[in-house]
Order: structure tokens, then sequence, then C-alpha cells
């Protein structure tokens, strides 16, 4: 039998010398993004961050599991609604039991053959979903008040901040929004096929910084 | 000095009003063009240019004039004509611009054909102290409370801050108030933390402190202002809540009560001091209480005469009287007016003795003036106090509704919304209220020192009247006495819906539709329940109590709901990383749920049928190719991933090989058919489900839904991967040789690569890919799976290596066509719910070993019931007549008298280009026994006749599922 799982990210690596040309969901908006762009104080910018690799864990909520999964990622097991790591790579904290790896693909390059052989006598999942979504960054003095208009979660600096993370709502869309800078800074994660409305929604609720 | 075109506005010296006089600002009422200041309302400047009178009443079309300065406005409604009309707007809400063009109206306004392209949007924020109001008391609570270092948040409905300070002329520590009211909304503005809402109303409080305020944000401006948001609605969630929303000022009934001229004291009062503009210059003031005499002497400064001050109290509180007796007001406690004269402005009123029982006693005194100012005691604000839980009692001090509890756990409630009407109460309790929310919040932070409030002291006790008697007639015949002016209704009407044996006020209320306009109640509805306790002979209005409060607290257009929830906004909508070439091939597209996915690709020249035709053709005989990313995409995995598999499928997927895939039904627990799809074991923890399009989040709830209530011992994980995957299925009986150049590494034939197998391989572009010989046609057929990111380039690459054999792309209706022709049921179009398995013949995907969710309802005697509606194929007997979906079936010779049996009815029918005539499937009783029988469909008048078949009418010995034999 064909080896499986070579489809998933970092196993197929060793063979992919791609000539394909991979797209993102949103790279053909590059340009409306940057017209969006509001300077000065109250200014913010969007753009994608495409291909970040996402791998979806799930770690019962037992001590030894969790920090060898994290571990094996050296990285903290994240607490609740917090991000541990760095914007390089992470853990995300979505659920008790669900966790998500977000790493630049360089920095991810084995991250789920680790993770597999953490897991491999405990219950647990590990599943890549890199494709799954794309991500999304809102950054600018006034990003917040973008969000604010979107997003039902109080966004307040005393609420939530650098390497705060939730699922959330954003309009009509399920995304992981995940503050990465003071700015403030973040990243929303969001499914592929709900990628072009996220950008209607946020570039919607910008365009009044770029008339001010 | 006044200006010809604003005779009534004061000079500067006499009062400066909050109003820039170095600009004018033109506006237009009913054609007519009205000149004003900024900072003006509308009936403020129709005040100023000398014209009181409004729209007449919406029944009996008697005259009316502008009543108050707020939101109880009854009678001046106007319908906006600039920009997207509006109706029944109040003109003593709405603030002059220039441009601004209104239409009075008579209590009915009208809705506009047009588009409506202002823009309304929503913001949702987090407080820890939201204040309400912001009148002294509010202030108060927003200063001591962001003083804390909490997060502030301030409402109130007017452009300026200070609610009526500005209308008034006290002072604070010896100052004018107008000047602390600066202080205290700079200290506001300037305090990062706290957020100043002004031209905001709260709409709806509602349970944990959740507030809807709908902010208006350019409606101060010309229309031109642009693509900026209108209106805006606020969601806000706060810890703690302060209501200081004030009080409202009730009119007094008496007959023609209702005549242009006739005006809240309080209102003069504000016109006077905020917009210095006088109303009249020959005023009456009718009063039940202290608060209307500040109203005589303002009147008297600004250089009015006050002829007479009417207090139904028989001894009104003596330095009062003395005031007003040497600024040259003549008083006349214990009385009342009873009647007035105009045409239509009053120009006369009757005074009467009032005596203690409420009699009319003594000679008429006729009095003439141009202006009747009226106050029949306060209402405090708490309608938003009660829409949160609050109970009201009545107090008879204060002669109002006032809150059961002012302090509750996480409201209070102070000032006037509580009955404290004097400055230094509401400024002691608004600083107490504000420093108690913060410290409860966690901001601990002790009360600021009330300041120095001069000449302010708490009233004497009000005498309510409800409805003075009319000098020659009964109160059931006082057709006069006006109680709710908007709606015309009047003391009479409350007689006769007692009459008609109506206790209940909810009940009068609908009855004498009283407090059901504009003004829902804040200006009538105290009057009503009084008058209604009178006639019931209550002793209070609180045994009378109040009707229910319900939001919005003032009205709002419903697009401010809506907000950019329209338009492509509306809904999202999803697409795949193909959708691209699908336009580029012009694609017809049709919703699936949430999904654009195409339904046809016409050529030019082409209707969907003959575009179906070819497409299936393509499918059945050379190569045909179709975007299936949209369907629901589930990884299961943990050591009890077979098991658990086991039980929400009808078939058995634990003795499933790794590398093979396998056909899976799902019921409900009622043994209905819930969804289904091809689910593929990728390792012995590890399958990939696939779902319907449109039931993929249904069936992830689903699975959730069993593993954490039912089964949370299973180790078992549920993650979706519905966009992981751009996938495409290849299919055709040259479908092999198209993957064999796409996937070279591949071995494709039918002997190493078998039915309901796959595998995983890299394509020749480089891609990894997961290859699945699946067939939803019954043609031999790939599905190609790869990451979303390569979904255009596997796109691209299918049509490039199918170019030479014709590759042609197919949509959802000629999926349909294939595999209604091999009789596979579409669950959501064959199914309805009320389908099982065996009702589709399935009985094969049915396990008898195993359990399975849905299992025992199978068994029940209404499954087993041998009349139950099977699945069958339908040809009508005449070969190109389409069966409309939807259509019943019954027998030939069934009377046709209703009720007709019915038997069946036709869930998918199509033109066949394979059978080469129509076809369709549906479910008919005992349909399984029935092959062979010729049924009646009945459409449009005439029957179609239909011979049942078994549902699979294309290749029923599956000859085709491997392909045309290698050579």
């Amino acid at each position: 039998m064909t080896v499986l799982h070579r489809v998933e990210t970092d196993l197929a690596e060793a063979d992919t010398a791609t000539a394909a040309p991979r797209h993102s969901p949103l790279e053909h908006r590059g340009a409306e993004f940057e017209r969006a762009t509001a300077l000065g104080p109250r200014g913010v910018r969007l753009r994608e961050e495409p291909f970040l690799t996402q791998l979806n864990l799930r770690v019962p909520p037992d001590d030894a599991v969790s920090e060898a999964v994290a571990e094996a990622l050296d990285l903290t097991p994240p607490a609740a609604n917090k991000v541990s790591g760095d914007e390089g790579r992470a853990l995300l904290w979505l659920g008790p039991d669900e966790w998500l790896l977000v790493a630049e693909e360089e920095r991810a390059r084995g991250a789920l053959r680790a993770v597999r052989s953490a897991q491999q006598d405990a219950s647990g999942s590990s599943v890549d979903v890199s494709a799954n979504r794309t991500t999304l960054r809102l950054a600018g003095p006034a990003a917040r008040e973008v969000l604010e208009k979107v997003c039902s979660l109080d966004l307040h600096p005393r609420a939530f901040s650098v390497g705060d993370c939730a699922q959330t709502l954003l309009g009509r869309t399920v995304a992981v929004l995940w503050q990465v800078g003071p700015d403030p800074e973040y990243r929303v994660l969001v499914r592929c096929s709900f990628a072009e409305y996220l950008a209607d929604l946020l570039l919607d609720a910008m365009a009044e910084f770029l008339e001010g | 000095m006044m200006s010809s075109s604003n005779p009534n506005r004061l000079n500067a010296s006499v009062r400066s009003g909050r109003i820039d006089r170095t600009r004018v600002v033109n506006c237009t009422v009913d054609g007519t063009t009205v000149q004003g200041r900024p900072g003006d309302t509308l009936a403020s400047a129709l005040l100023a240019s000398g014209t009181i009178e409004v729209g007449s009443s919406v029944h009996r079309g008697r005259p009316r004039g502008i009543l108050t300065a707020d939101c109880t406005e009854p009678n001046a409604l106007v319908q906006r004509l600039d920009g997207c009309p509006e109706p029944m707007l109040a003109a003593t809400e709405i603030e002059l611009y220039e441009g601004l063009e209104a239409r009075t109206l008579s209590g009915v306004g009208w809705l506009s054909g047009e588009r409506d392209t202002a823009r309304y949007d929503k913001k949702f924020v987090h407080s820890d102290v939201v204040v309400v109001g912001a009148g002294p008391a509010g202030m108060a609570a927003s200063l001591a409370a962001a003083r804390s270092g909490a997060r502030v948040i301030l409402i109130d409905q007017h452009r300026e801050l200070g609610g009526m300070l500005l209308d008034g002329q006290s002072h604070i520590s010896g100052h004018p108030a107008t000047e602390w009211v600066g202080r205290a909304a700079r200290e506001l503005a300037e305090n990062q933390n706290v957020r100043v809402l002004t031209r905001s109303a709260v709409l709806g409080c509602y349970d944990h402190n959740y507030l809807l305020v709908a902010e208006r944000r350019t409606d101060h401006l010309p229309t031109s202002s642009g693509a900026a948001t209108r209106q805006r609605l606020w969601h806000v969630r706060t810890g703690q809540l302060v209501l200081a929303t004030g009080a409202h000022e009730r009119p007094l009934v008496f007959a023609d009560n209702d005549r242009p001229g006739v005006m809240l004291a309080s209102a003069v009062r504000s016109y006077l001091n905020r917009h210095a503009v006088l109303p009249g210059r020959n005023a009456v003031v009718f009063t039940t209480s202290d608060s209307a005499y500040t109203t005589a002497l303002d009147l008297l400064s600004s250089g009015a005469r006050v002829p007479a001050i009417v207090d139904t109290r028989p001894d009104p509180p003596a330095r009062l009287v003395e005031q007003a007796r040497a600024a040259g007001a003549q008083v006349y406690p214990g009385a009342a007016v009873v009647a007035t004269e105009g045409a239509p402005r009053i120009s006369a009123v009757r005074i009467r003795g009032l005596d203690t029982g409420g009699a009319l006693n003594g000679s008429p005194v006729d009095v003439s003036c141009d202006l009747l100012a009226v106050c029949g005691g306060w209402n405090p604000a708490v309608q938003l106090f009660a829409q949160s839980g609050g109970t009201v009692r009545w107090d008879p001090v204060v002669a109002g509704f006032v809150p059961l509890n002012t302090g509750g756990r996480s409201t209070r409630v102070v000032g006037a919304a509580r009955g404290t009407y004097d400055l230094a109460g509401c400024l002691a309790q608004g600083f107490a209220a504000g420093a108690e929310a913060a410290t409860v919040a966690g901001f601990r932070i002790a009360p600021p020192p009330v300041p120095q409030v001069d000449g302010d002291r708490p009233g004497a006790r009000p005498r309510p009247v409800w409805a003075v008697p009319d000098e020659s007639r009964p109160p059931e015949a006082c057709t006069d006495h006006f109680v709710d002016l908007q709606r015309d209704a009047t003391v009479a009407d409350i007689h006769a819906a007692t009459e008609t044996g109506m206790r209940s006020v909810q009940h009068v209320k609908r009855y004498t539709t009283i407090s059901t306009g504009v003004e829902q109640g804040k200006n009538s509805g105290v009057n009503a329940i009084g008058v209604l306790a009178e006639t019931l002979a209550a002793n209070s209005p609180g045994e009378v109590g109040t009707t229910t409060f319900r939001p919005p607290y003032t009205p709002v257009p419903i697009a401010l709901f809506a907000g950019r929830t329209h338009g492509s906004l509306y809904d999202p909508v999803r697409t795949t990383p193909m959708h691209s070439r699908h336009e580029q091939a012009g694609a017809v597209f049709e919703d699936v749920g949430q999904w654009k996915r195409p339904r046809y690709y016409p050529r030019s020249g082409e209707d969907m049928h003959s575009a179906v035709l070819r497409e299936c053709a393509a499918a059945r005989t050379g190569v045909a190719i179709q975007d299936v990313s949209t369907l629901g995409r589930i990884e299961v995995v943990g050591s009890d991933a077979p098991t658990f598999l086991d039980r929400v499928y009808t078939n058995g997927f634990a003795n499933l090989p790794v590398g093979r895939a396998r056909y899976g039904m799902m019921c409900g627990a009622d043994g209905m058919v819930l969804d289904d799809g091809v689910s593929m074991r990728l390792a012995e923890d590890r399958y990939l489900m696939s779902t319907t399009t449109g039931g993929a989040a249904k069936v992830l709830d689903w699975l959730e839904e069993w593993l954490q209530t039912e089964w949370p011992e299973l180790d078992v994980y549920c993650t979706s991967v519905t966009e992981q995957w751009a996938a495409v299925a290849v299919v055709g009986p040259d479908s092999r040789t198209v993957v064999g150049r796409l996937a070279p590494d591949l071995d494709v034939s039918a002997e190493s690569f078998g039915f309901m197998r796959f595998r995983e391989t890299v394509l020749g572009n480089g891609t990894p890919a997961r290859v699945a010989r699946v067939s939803f046609s019954g043609e031999l057929a790939f599905e190609i799976n790869v990451a979303g990111w390569y979904g255009r380039a596997l796109w691209d690459a299918a049509m490039a290596a199918g170019a030479d054999l014709d590759i042609t792309p197919y949509g959802t209706e000629t999926m349909h066509v294939l595999r209604a022709e091999k009789g596979f049921v579409i669950v959501g179009q064959d199914t309805d719910g009320t389908v099982t398995p065996l009702d589709l013949g399935m009985d094969w995907a049915v396990s008898r070993r195993k359990d399975f969710i849905g299992k025992r309802s199978l068994s029940r005697p209404e499954m087993l019931r041998e009349d139950r509606k099977q699945l069958v194929g339908l040809l009508p007997v005449d070969t190109d007549t389409l069966l409309p979906e939807g259509a019943h079936l019954v027998e030939p010779d069934a009377s046709r008298r209703p009720p007709v049996p019915m038997l069946g009815h036709v869930t998918s029918s199509y033109h066949s280009a394979a059978l080469g005539r129509t076809f369709a499937l549906g479910l008919v009783s005992r349909g399984q026994e029935r092959v062979g029988e010729v049924l009646r469909s009945p459409v449009d008048g005439s029957d179609i006749e239909v011979e049942i078949t078994t549902p699979v009418l294309y290749d029923p010995e599956g000859v085709r599922r491997d392909g045309p034999a290698q050579g």
C-alpha cells in the first residue's frame, strides 16, 4: 500500500518540488487592501498573511500529555484564551482540549511528526489544517475600533491584549482572533471559503477611517 | 432687537441662549422658508419665526400646536422630505440644518418608496459603568465614576450635556450652572477611559445590563454629508448601570386643552433659556406644583406679561407667591383653567375655583393670553428601569410612578428619574451612585463633595388634577378634554372603555389607543391612568398601575437594526479555490447553503436544458469534471473512531480496511435519513468523513453532540477540514486517461486501483494529492483531493490533461441527472425527514449485526407498515413530458373529488441524454410492489401517465463503473 498522510503539510515537504502555483483566497485583493489603508492617529491597515502552517491539536486535559505535546513543539501549554510562543510559532488555546499551532512554514517543519510522536500512546488528535484557514492581519491605532463594529467581544486592552486569542463571530463568520501587537495589531484566522466575506466586512468597517 | 424673520427671538442681552447668532440656517416647512440659528431645533425655529401651529389632529382635524420641547411631543410631527423621506419625526427633536425640508403631518406619515442609501452600522462596546442621562445627576455620577479609573460611558439624547441645567438659570458654587456643565464635560472628554455618546437614545435596557443605544451621527448635518454613518446602533454591556433619565412634565386635561398656544411649562422655559425664543408675550401659567413658578419668572424676566398663575393647590408656598407677585404676576390659588378660546391660537382662558373635593366653585374669571404654560406634574422617566426588570410604585408625595428600589445590585436610579427634583439632591445622588457603581465594579472611590447650590430647595407637595371638571358636561361627555393628543383620545373615550366593562389599564390603553403613538405614553400615559383611576373610583393611580414599558424608548428606523447586514454583507457567500475558473468558464451559479456552486456551464446559445444534456453526454461517453470542494469533510481521529463510526452510520465502518472508502448513511434517532457521504479510512485510528455540502455543519454538531453528551468515554476527536481540501471529480470512460496523465506515479488501471480504493500520490505538477475511486454517476470516476491552495492548479492541470479529450466541466444540475439515472438519492431532495434507508431500498446499507443511531426506531410498527412510501423510478408514458418535482401521484381510477387519496409524489425529475427521454424519482406508497403499474399525476388540469420502475434506470448491472476494458 502507498504511504498514507503524504498529503499532510510537513510530511509532504520531502518530495515537494512543487511546480504548481499555490493560491491564497485573498491574493487578488492585495491592491484593494493597499488602497484601503488609513494613515495617521486613526489609521488602520489590512493585509493577508497566507500559507501559515496550522495544526489543529486535540489534547486531553491531562497534564502529562499536554506538556509532552507542548514540549514536542518547544512551547509551553497555553492558558485559556491565551497564546504561548511568538508570531513565528505559537500555540493558541481554542478550547479546554483544543489548541491550534500556528507557525511560519519554515518554523513548522517536522511539527506534525513531533506531535504525533508525543501523542502516540495517548488519546488526542493532530490534523493539518494549514489550507483550511487563511490569515488576515489588521493593524493600526483604529484596528480595535474596526473590530468593535463586527465583534461583540470586549477588546479593550484591560480585557484583551497582546497574547490573547478567542474563537468568535466576526459579522456572520467564525474566526480566530489573536492580538499580536500593542498598536493594536491582530491576526484573524478565517475559513478560506469565508475569507472574501470577512475581507469585505473589514474593508467596509475600515472605510470610515479612510474618509477621516 | 428682534429680526424680522425671527420676531420671537430674544435679544442676546435678555437671553443669550445656546445658539450661534452669527449664522443663519434656512429650512423649508410646508413649502415656506423658515430661518433659524445653529443650535435651534425645528420647533424652536418655528417658534422664533412666530409659528406655533402645526398639523391638525389625526381624526378630528382640530388645530394643534407645539406642546413640548422634547421626545414626548404628540403634535409637532413632521415628514422629513430631504434625503430619504422619513415619517413622524418630532420637530422638537430635529436639529436644524441647512436644506432641511419638512412637511407637518396630521398624525400619519408615509414610508418612502425610495431606497434608503444612508449608512447604518453597529458597534459593540463594554464598560464598567454606564450612565444614562447627562443632566446634573448623570453628570455627577459620570464624574465620580470616571475619577476612579473605571471605564465609563455617558449617554444622552441631546447634542449637549447638561440636561435641565441648560433650560434654567441655576447656579452651582456661585456660578451659572452652565459653567459647571462645561467644566464637567471637558473633564469627561479628556479622560480616555470615558466615552460620551451625545445625540444617543438608549432604546432598550435588557437583562444583565445589556443596552441598545441609537446614536444619531449625521442627522444634524445637511443631507449631502456623504458616506458617513448616519446612525449607529451601539450594543453596550456594562457591569454597573446608573439611570439618570430625568422626568417628563405632564400636560393638564381640561376643556379645549389642545389649542395651539397650550405648551408645557418646562418647554416654555427650554425655549426661553436654551433657544432664546419667547413663545408668547402674554402667558397664563396653569400648574399643580412649584416648578412652573420658575417658568413664570423666566417669562417675566424675558419681557412677557404673566397675567395669571393658576395653581390647583389652595396653599402654594408663600415664597413663590411672593416672588411671582413681586415680578408682576397674579396668583390664583386653589383654581383651575376650565376652558380656552382662540381661533385657532389661544386668546383667552377661563379660570374658576377648585374646591378640596375637586369640584368647581366661585365665579369664572376670563383672562386673555397668547400662551398657556401648563404643568400637570412630573413623570420620572422610569421606562428603562422598568424594561430592565424594575418595579415601579406610585409615590403620592411626588405624584408620580417611581422605582420601587433605586439601588439594585447593579442598577442605580438617581435624580428626577426617582422623583428627586432639587438640584442639590440630584448632584448628591449622582456623586454617590457614580462612586458606588465604580467601587462595586472594582474601582474604589469615595463620592466627591456636593458643591453649594444657590436658591434651590425641595418643592412643596403637588396637587395633581387628572381631569379638570367641565363647566357644564359630565365626564362621560368630556369629548374635548384631550388625554392623548396624537390619538385624539379624550376623557369621554376612557369612560366609554370602562362602560364596556374594562378595568385593566392594558385593555383601556388598547381600546382607546391612548399611549400607542410615537410618544408611547411619555406624554399621555400617566394622565390616562389618573383619569381611569378616578373613573373607577380607585384610591390612587397606583391601584390602576402602569402599562408595560417596552423597547424602543424612542422611535428609530428599522434600517438601524439591519446595520451593514444587507446587500453583499447580508450573508457570507462561500466560494471554492476554483471559483474564478468557473466564472471565467461562464458558469451559472446556484446557491447551496451559503456556497456558490456552478449549476451548469452554458456555451454560447445554450440554455440549461441543452447545456445539461451536453454535460451529461460528456460524462457518459468521454470525460467531464466537477468541482466537489464544497462537500463537508471531517477528520475523525482516535482509538475509538471505528466504534464511533459504526454507531453513527447505519452500515459498518470498523471493518473497513485502511486505504479503502465506503459509502455511509446516517440516521437521526428517529430512524430518518440525516446525511450521507463517503468516508475513507486513512489509518487504523483515522477516518476522513465526507458529508453533503449543505449538511457539513449540521453533521459536525451531530457528532459532537453524541460524543459530548452520550459517549464521552470514547477516545474520538472530530476536526472540520472542509476547506483544507479542494477536490475535483473526473468522470467518464476517459477519466482514467486523464487521471493517469495527471498522476504519472499512480497505477490507475482497474486491476491495481479498484473501486472504493484511494491512494496518495504526487501529481505531475508536484502537488501531493489523495485520489479516490468513487462515483456518483455510475461511470468510471476519480475524486482528486489536494490542499485547498492547490485547488486552482489542480483544476487547470485537469483541464489541460483532458483538453484533447474535450474534457467538459459540469455543474450540479448534470450531477443531479447522472446520479438520478443511477437511482442515487440526494438527502434533502429525495428525502424530507420522513424517509428511512429502508424506504429508499437501501437495506444493503443498514447493518443487522451492530447497533447504530436510529436502529431501534426502524423496528417500530410505523416503520414496518407495508404501505410506506418507497423510492421508485418514474417514467412518463409520453417520453417528452417532464413531471414537475413535487407533483402528486394517484391511482388511475381515483375519484377526483377531494380528498383524493395521494399515493406519493415526485422528488426529482429530469431529461436524460443517456435514456433519450424524461424520467423521475419519487416516493410512492408500496412503490416496490407497484413496479410496472401506471399511475397518474394530475398537473395543471390534465393527467400525466407515469409508469413505476425500479429506481436504477441506467446501467443496472453496474458494468460502467470500472470503465472501458483496457487494451
